[in-house]
Formats: C-alpha cells, structure tokens, sequence
C-alpha cells in the first residue's frame, strides 16, 4: 500500500509540487530584507549613534564648556579647549570641541554626565570615510548634526522608559 | 515575390526578433525579481537601477561589454570563437517558423504571423535545438580546463538522452495532429488542445521535463552546474562571449515555452474557443509564453540539482519506456478513432 502511495506521489510530482507551494507563497510575503540605500532600516530608540550639540532655541549654544564629558571619556575621544567670556564673567566659550568618532567607544557617558543635556546621540549609523581626518567631528559638524536632528527623538540621558 | 510581401517579410522579422531580445533581455531581471521575492529578499534594487530595478539588465550589458576579453593561452582559439556564436545562431534562427497568432488579411492578401511558414517547422526546431548543444560541447573542449570539460561532457551526454524523450513525445503530437507544420498543429487542435486528452497530457509532462533539461535549467543545470564545476562550460568565457552564452539560453527558455504553448496549449486559442482577431490572438499566446517563463524561475527558485546518475536514470528508465508506450497508445486512439 505505501509503494503504491509512493508510487502515486512520484508520478503526480508530489512533492515538487508541494515544494513548488512553499516558493510561490513566499513570493507574496513580505521579503525579510530591505531596500537598504533607498529605504534604510530605523535604528531603535535608544541607539547612540553620532553625537549632536544642541541649540536653544534662540540659537544660543547649550554647551557650557564644563569639560565633564572630556574627562569622563573612557575612550578619551573628546577634547575640548575653552576661554573665558569676556563680556560674561559667568561663562566660557568653547573654541574647540572634537570628537574622534574612531576613538569613540559610543558607550552614551558623555549624554549621560552632561549637567544641560548639551551632547545627544543621534540615530544616524551611516558613517564611512576614506581618512581617519573625516571621522575627527569639529563642533561646527556637530552642531550641524543637532540642526538635523532638532525635534527629532535622540538619544538622551534618561529618556528610556523604565 | 513581389515588393509587398518582402516589406511584410523585413517587417515580421524586424518585429519578432525585436521582441525577442526586447523579452530576452528583460527576462534577467524578471528571474532575479521573482527568485529574489520567492527567497523572501527584495532583487534588484531601485537605488541607482530605475524603478523596481528595472535598468538592472542594461548595467548588466554594460559591464560585460566593457570587461576584458580572456582567450586561455592554451585554448583552441578558432573554437573557443566559434562556440558562443554557434549557440547564439541556432537560438535566433528557430524563431524563423514560430506562429504568433491566427492569419489575417490586409489589403486584400493573406499574412501569416510567423516569419516563415514550414512544412516542417518541428523538425527544423528539433534540428536547431541539437546543433545548440555543439556551442556547450565545444566550448567545454576548446577552453582547455577540466572544469569546462566536465560541464561539455554532462552537457552533451545529458541533452541527447533528454532530446530523445523529448522528440518521442513531440511525436505524439504530430500522429493527433497529421502535420508536422506548426501552424497546422494550432489549427487542428482549435478549442480542443492536446493537454485535456490523457495521451496529451503524459506528452506535455514529458515534454515540459524534457525542455527544462534540454535548456540547461535548474534543476537539469548540470553543465554549468555552479557549486560543483565554477561554471560549468563557460567557465573560461568572460565579457561578450560569455553573454553570447547567456543570451542563447534565455532565448532557448523561450523557445521551448513556444514549442510547449504551440504543441500542446492550443498556441492563440482559447479552451474550447477559437480566437480569430490576430492581437488577441498573439495576447493569449504570449501570455501563455510568459507563464512557462515564470515556471522556470518557479522551478529554479524551489528545486535543488539532480546529481547526474539520478539525471540519467530518470531520461533512459523513467521518460522513454513511457512515452514509447504512449506513442502506442496515441498510434492505437488515432487509428480507432481518427482523431486524438
């Protein structure tokens, strides 16, 4: 009886065609892969991505130069030099504020020890270069990533639910 | 002949083979899509390729043209040339008696939708088929690499097994239908196609097993054979050579989905309707086509390779004892009941 069954499926393409159900199926499912230069995958909602400065919104800089950040570093990517506002005795201007994004560790110490939530990591995961002087972001590129990613969610100190 | 029909002759050949390579070339991108989606990924992109990936093939084309022109040092140079276009040339030259749809006429004269009408359109095709297998054969000698050699040898051994099961059941055919002209085939099955009578049917199975072999597709792609052979055949061919070698066996695909629709599927009619108006016609012809197409990507997509002895035993013991008693069986229908 199962020789004849077998028989049967042999000559009827069986299990070709059951086969065959499986792939036709599968080309009316969603593909599991994406379009990806076209249609980028989102990043999760907290991924540290590369870092943004942030303005007020009277395009005032939130960055007070306190250097905690700098120190905090495990990766000592940061370095920043500062110098006393002259009109302000209050404040300091930061004149320089690079981040070395091959240093970078992308650990979030530096959001997470910010006193003015002034650093935030955005989603962006593309970064690709043909020098290791592209991958050194100034602040002026930084504070362009904050443009970008203004009102936008980013990753912060504390943001996550929990 | 007159002016009238030579300008209705340079204008069908114009459009068939226009057509013809017009598909052919789409074809690519259609398999890749199809597999690509039938394997859950997304094909061609739309990045830098059009809409869907639409202009996949023409950077495809671009690329081979562009690329460097091996010769192996140690290869038999004439040959090696020849090989490609052999392939290429018996491809294009069996669409000279493929009908397209029903004959019309215009300004008072008959034209037939086929470039040439045959008397002996199965036996031309047949013949061409077989000579296309001397590009792999040769092309597996003439690169002087084992690998290459391996893939002419299965090739060769493989085709003329799988030929003799296919023209058996194509033989059938032609004891229902009387004629060995294809249009005569179409025109004698009408509404009542070959496939709904059981004899009909074991042929078109047959044949449909048969076609998938004697194109050199998964699952019978043992010529090239890429996880075993680097490629097969072709292993030494690079830039517009190997595209010769490409070109020919999507045009084959297409050639025996022809052969299938018009032997078997009632060529431009529709069941148990005889269609009359010559774009409809050629509508549902190519339509049927292009199904037979996507079942070769369908196949491809699920089936993995047969390894060559199960190959061999499924040609020699399997597909000729039964088409041998079918052609019987056919020879004994016909002769009780003159018809099919």
């Amino acid at each position: 009886m199962a020789k004849i069954i077998d028989l049967i499926k042999y000559v009827t393409f069986w299990e070709i065609l059951k086969g065959m159900s499986i792939t036709l199926r599968n080309l009316f499912t969603k593909p599991i892969t994406v379009d990806y230069p076209v249609k980028p995958k989102p990043a999760f909602q907290t991924y540290r991505g590369i870092h943004a400065l942030q303005r007020y919104e009277d395009g005032k800089e939130v960055c007070i130069g306190c250097s905690l950040c700098e120190a905090y570093c495990p990766a000592r990517a940061i370095e920043i030099h500062t110098h006393q506002d002259p009109n302000n005795k209050n404040e300091k201007v930061v004149d320089v504020y690079n981040i070395d994004l091959l240093r970078c560790i992308y650990c979030g110490l530096c959001v997470e020890v910010c006193p003015v939530e002034a650093i935030v990591q955005t989603r962006e995961y593309e970064l690709s270069g043909r020098t290791r002087e592209e991958f050194v972001f100034t602040k002026d590129m930084l504070l362009d990533m904050g443009r970008k990613y203004s009102g936008k969610e980013v990753y912060r100190a504390y943001n996550v639910n929990s | 002949m007159d002016l009238f029909s030579i300008i209705v002759l340079a204008l069908k050949i114009f459009l068939v083979f226009g057509a013809v390579l017009t598909i052919m070339i789409w074809q690519t991108w259609a398999e890749r899509k199809v597999i690509g989606h039938m394997q859950l990924r997304v094909g061609p992109s739309s990045d830098f390729l059009g809409p869907f990936g639409l202009l996949a093939p023409l950077a495809d084309g671009i690329k081979l043209l562009t690329k460097e022109d091996i010769i192996p040092t140690k290869a038999d140079r004439s040959v090696f040339v020849l090989a490609p276009l052999i392939g290429m040339a018996t491809a294009l030259a069996a669409w000279a008696t493929i009908p397209f749809g029903p004959q019309f006429s215009i300004f008072g004269r008959e034209i037939a939708m086929s470039i040439s009408s045959l008397n002996i359109g199965v036996l031309f095709i047949l013949a061409l088929t077989s000579v296309g297998v001397y590009s792999i054969v040769l092309a597996g000698w003439a690169s002087n690499s084992k690998y290459a050699l391996l893939g002419g040898l299965r090739a060769s051994a493989q085709i003329i097994s799988y030929e003799l099961a296919m023209g058996l059941s194509i033989i059938v055919v032609i004891l229902m239908a009387g004629s060995l002209n294809l249009t005569d085939i179409v025109n004698a099955q009408g509404g009542h196609w070959y496939i709904f009578t059981i004899q009909g049917l074991v042929a078109a199975v047959i044949f449909l097993v048969t076609m998938v072999a004697e194109t050199n597709r998964a699952p019978f792609d043992m010529a090239e054979a890429e996880t075993e052979l680097v490629a097969g055949f072709h292993t030494e061919y690079s830039g517009f050579r190997f595209a010769l070698f490409f070109m020919a066996e999507y045009i084959n695909m297409m050639i025996v989905s022809c052969m299938m629709v018009i032997l078997f599927l009632g060529g431009w009619n529709l069941p148990f309707f005889v269609v009359t108006n010559p774009l409809l016609g050629v509508g549902i012809f190519v339509a049927k086509v292009f199904f037979f197409l996507f079942l070769f990507y369908w196949l491809r997509a699920t089936l993995p390779r047969l390894r060559y002895n199960e190959l061999m035993k499924i040609g020699w013991k399997v597909l000729i004892p039964i088409t041998l008693v079918n052609i019987l069986f056919t020879g004994v229908m016909v002769l009780l009941f003159n018809k099919g």
